[in-house]
């Protein structure tokens, strides 16, 4: 398996961490309430089809990337950092 | 104080010199690792003007008679030989200096040692000289710097100079046996 990063291009999947579901970089407000935490930390979607994940690209340039990959096919069909760079990020 | 022994990351290790490959350390200089802050990259840019170089794009470096910038990471690259003094109201600075083991591998088979090592395609075709990769060496978190058409600099964490020298001279022995029946 390989993942493009939007930096480094194709690379080995073992060059990446992977870290769960992209609605992990969504944290609530503080001010939140109790709901909206437990929604956070405890539930997730387990969709048959398409679904996003966050991996870091731990022996590469240290990006967090949300790849978007179907569960059915197990094709990715994008990747994009989660953090908007500043200039010498994106190419 | 203790009485301090100064000795370079690769001190007894290299140079060593196999079949048609060659690698030793490289001459110590300063390494400084720049991360913009938020918003001053302008102010970074002028910066670094004034020593010759300029913000270098993901996987590439800039040199100049100051010095030397590769691309490192998201958000961040390696001050080679320069002085940063003017850059540290545009991004953060950090000495890494004494932090990195730095190699210089040389020779026509450079290629072919580093490809049992290094899962990705360095011809010179997708990988020109003077571009940078962050990847493996085996299992070790490096920077990779095309320094030549024959060379490349090898950084690895100052503390895993020995295994990667001892790697790096296994895979030197395995292509010198392999050129004997070529």
């Amino acid at each position: 398996m390989r993942i493009n990063c939007p930096l480094c291009g194709t690379r080995d999947r073992r060059e990446f961490t992977y870290y769960g579901a992209s609605v992990y970089a969504d944290r609530p407000a503080e001010s939140a309430g109790p709901e909206a935490w437990d929604d956070y930390l405890h539930l997730r979607d387990n969709p048959a089809g398409e679904t996003t994940d966050l991996w870091y690209h731990e022996l590469g340039c240290a990006a967090w990337i949300e790849v978007t990959r179907n569960t059915v096919t197990h094709e990715i069909s994008g990747t994009r950092l989660l953090t908007a760079p500043e200039k010498g990020g994106a190419k | 104080m203790a009485s301090l022994i100064e000795t370079n990351a690769c001190d007894g290790l290299l140079p060593i010199s196999v079949g048609r490959a060659e690698m030793a350390e490289c001459t110590a200089e300063r390494i400084t690792s720049v991360a913009p802050f938020k918003g001053r990259t302008r102010a970074l840019g002028t910066g670094l003007k004034a020593l010759g170089l300029g913000w270098p794009a993901p996987g590439t470096s800039q040199t100049s008679k100051a010095g030397s910038i590769l691309w490192t990471g998201a958000d961040q690259a390696f001050l080679i030989g320069a002085d940063p003094a003017g850059l540290g109201a545009s991004a953060a600075l950090t000495d890494q200096s004494d932090g990195w083991a730095r190699m210089r591998l040389a020779g026509p088979d450079a290629e072919k040692v580093l490809a049992r090592l290094v899962a990705l395609d360095l011809r010179t075709a997708a990988c020109p000289v003077g571009e940078v990769r962050r990847s493996g060496l085996n299992h070790m978190p490096m920077v990779l710097w095309r320094s030549g058409e024959d060379a490349f600099e090898i950084f690895v964490f100052r503390s895993m100079a020995a295994t990667a020298v001892h790697e790096m001279a296994a895979a030197m022995r395995a292509v010198a046996a392999r050129d004997r029946f070529d």
